[in-house]
């Protein structure tokens, strides 16, 4: 299956991809609209800034998931390799922050978690691989 | 094959969901004496504050059973386990036969001897729908709510009654809230947060006795009450196993694969014992995801597929009123404690490695502390200023973050 991947050698910590990520879940049909007022919301991958190297991070889509093991309310569940959580479910109790190896469950006060899907509502690559200016983050099948 | 299961929580489904990894058509017997599809047992607190409909407590969809070729038996009781004939005998002493058994037993309420507790009409436990729902029912806006008992579940009942009364108290004998996963310090964070929410608390004190709608605690106070939660702690239902023959300590005892002295029978969840590996102790770990993941081993080795189950540790991740905290593994050891704004985290570190955390407020990431702990990594392979700064995964060497986040794609 394929997945998001970054290759932290070309990240240069630009933070695009997590405007593009923040963009491609506003709902929004255009990116000025999705910014207006400062409205940016939690991006669903987060880059990890150092003082040589920088990367992204995003969820990993385990195949032994331990978010979904861990959920106490059956919100957190596999569809066809990608790990989905159910809004209507989530009760906000962070048993998958705590846990998820990656640290990739994002908490915020606009829902009750967060966490990337691949774009699986949009098809085709993800906003994060398209918006990359360095093509540091690349979609694609590994073993 | 035929497999059969006793419970239909956490445990139970974790094995269903492993069966079906390695065996997709054999059948699945599952019987509980509760007498609901399978819901997500803490859900109750957040299901009696209205924050969730009957219909969002499920646990796994509708057609969980049906997709998984189980036949479901609710609100009904094992009486025994006769592991010679491989039989379970049921409350109408009919039989079932299985060639592999699972006990997802899971854990009761402690009742504490009290004297005149018995003649209290209003008291509940917290640990079913069905005690959540009884509760809802009596429950008026100008209750009177008394909680013995300030641990995780007293805590959230708590929590789940107060949209609908303010007059509630929680006692403890403990000197502070919540002493299974937090030390004095954390506790008096989420005690001040939770009595700005009107809720009391009573500490190192205890009831001496009850009368039908007053408690007299061992301080001399005497409190009037509507009704009476009382989480004091659980105990594992183990009397099937015991009487059965299976080696039993407080828990069940498994081996790796989950599976219980008798060849033909494994056991998952809060009726079993596992090994905390941050202290190599033997313990009850009564949560819900050890649950599901002891269920899942014991379900793919009954169906004969390999899988153990070897990394178990206390974690909790829980809030109150907005504020949440997560804590994992244990305590004992050199700490290092950081405040900010309105966060607290404690870092425990014995061995050379991470052996337990506590955050509040600001959780974010928690998740690579808990694996740390789990994989018991070196702290001397890690950049230490940014291990303590907030879990990251800058903080793993290049080749640990490469295999960790799946490796560069090499071109040539």
């Amino acid at each position: 299956m394929k997945k998001v991947y970054v290759n932290e050698d070309w990240c240069l910590g630009c933070h695009l991809c997590e405007y593009y990520c923040s963009f491609a879940n506003s709902g929004e049909s255009n990116m000025i609209k999705a910014f207006n007022k400062g409205k940016k919301t939690t991006p669903r991958i987060v880059v990890e800034e150092g003082s040589a190297i920088n990367f992204a991070v995003q969820c990993r889509h385990c195949d032994d998931p331990l978010c979904v093991k861990g959920c106490i309310s059956g919100a957190l569940s596999i569809q066809n390799g990608i790990i989905l959580v159910d809004d209507t479910k989530c009760v906000g109790c962070y048993t998958c922050v705590l846990s998820c190896p990656y640290g990739c469950i994002v908490t915020d006060h606009e829902k009750v978690i967060k966490k990337c899907d691949l774009c699986a509502s949009n098809s085709g690559t993800p906003a994060c691989v398209q918006g990359c200016p360095n093509a540091a983050i690349v979609f694609e099948e590994r073993s | 094959m035929n497999y059969l299961i006793i419970g239909n929580s956490s445990a139970a489904i974790g094995a269903v969901e492993g069966i079906r990894q390695v065996d997709s058509t054999n059948p699945i017997t599952i019987i509980s004496d509760e007498p609901h599809h399978t819901y997500g047992r803490p859900l109750i607190s957040y299901w009696l504050e209205g924050k969730l409909s009957d219909e969002k407590m499920f646990y796994r969809p509708q057609n969980f059973y049906e997709k998984n070729n189980c036949k479901l038996l609710l609100g009904t009781k094992v009486t025994a386990i006769d592991i010679e004939a491989q039989v379970v005998q049921l409350q109408d002493t009919s039989f079932i036969e299985y060639d592999k058994l699972l006990i997802a037993t899971g854990s009761r309420p402690l009742m504490p001897p009290v004297p005149g507790l018995e003649q209290v009409k209003n008291k509940f436990s917290f640990m079913t729908y069905d005690d959540a729902k009884a509760i809802k029912a009596i429950l008026k806006p100008d209750s009177k709510v008394l909680i013995i008992g300030a641990g995780l579940i007293g805590l959230k009942a708590a929590e789940g009654i107060t949209k609908t009364t303010s007059d509630i108290t929680v006692v403890d004998l403990a000197d502070r809230i919540l002493p299974s996963i937090l030390d004095s310090e954390a506790a008096q964070i989420i005690q001040k947060h939770m009595e700005q929410k009107d809720i009391r608390f009573i500490l190192n004190n205890r009831v001496d006795s009850f009368s039908s709608d007053t408690a007299t605690l061992s301080s001399g106070e005497t409190l009037d009450f509507d009704l009476v939660i009382v989480a004091v702690g659980v105990r594992p239902n183990v009397e099937l196993a015991k009487e059965a023959g299976l080696a039993v300590n407080r828990g069940i005892l498994l081996d790796e694969s989950c599976k219980t002295s008798d060849a033909n029978i494994y056991a998952a969840g809060d009726c079993t014992e596992s090994m905390d590996i941050t202290t190599g102790e033997q313990k009850i770990l009564a949560l819900l995801p050890n649950a599901y993941m002891q269920g899942e081993v014991a379900g793919i080795c009954m169906a004969g597929g390999q899988k153990t189950y070897t990394h178990a540790i206390p974690m909790n991740a829980i809030g109150f009123f907005g504020l949440h905290m997560i804590t994992a593994g244990t305590y004992d050891g050199e700490a290092v404690v950081t405040h900010s704004n309105e966060s607290f985290k404690k870092l425990v570190f014995k061995d050379n490695v991470l052996k337990g955390y506590m955050m509040i407020g600001d959780v974010k990431r928690a998740g690579i502390y808990t694996s740390l702990i789990k994989e018991q990594v070196s702290v001397s392979k890690l950049d230490l200023e940014l291990l303590h700064s907030k879990p990251q995964m800058m903080l793993f060497d290049k080749a640990r973050r490469l295999e960790k986040l799946g490796g560069v794609h090499n071109e040539n």
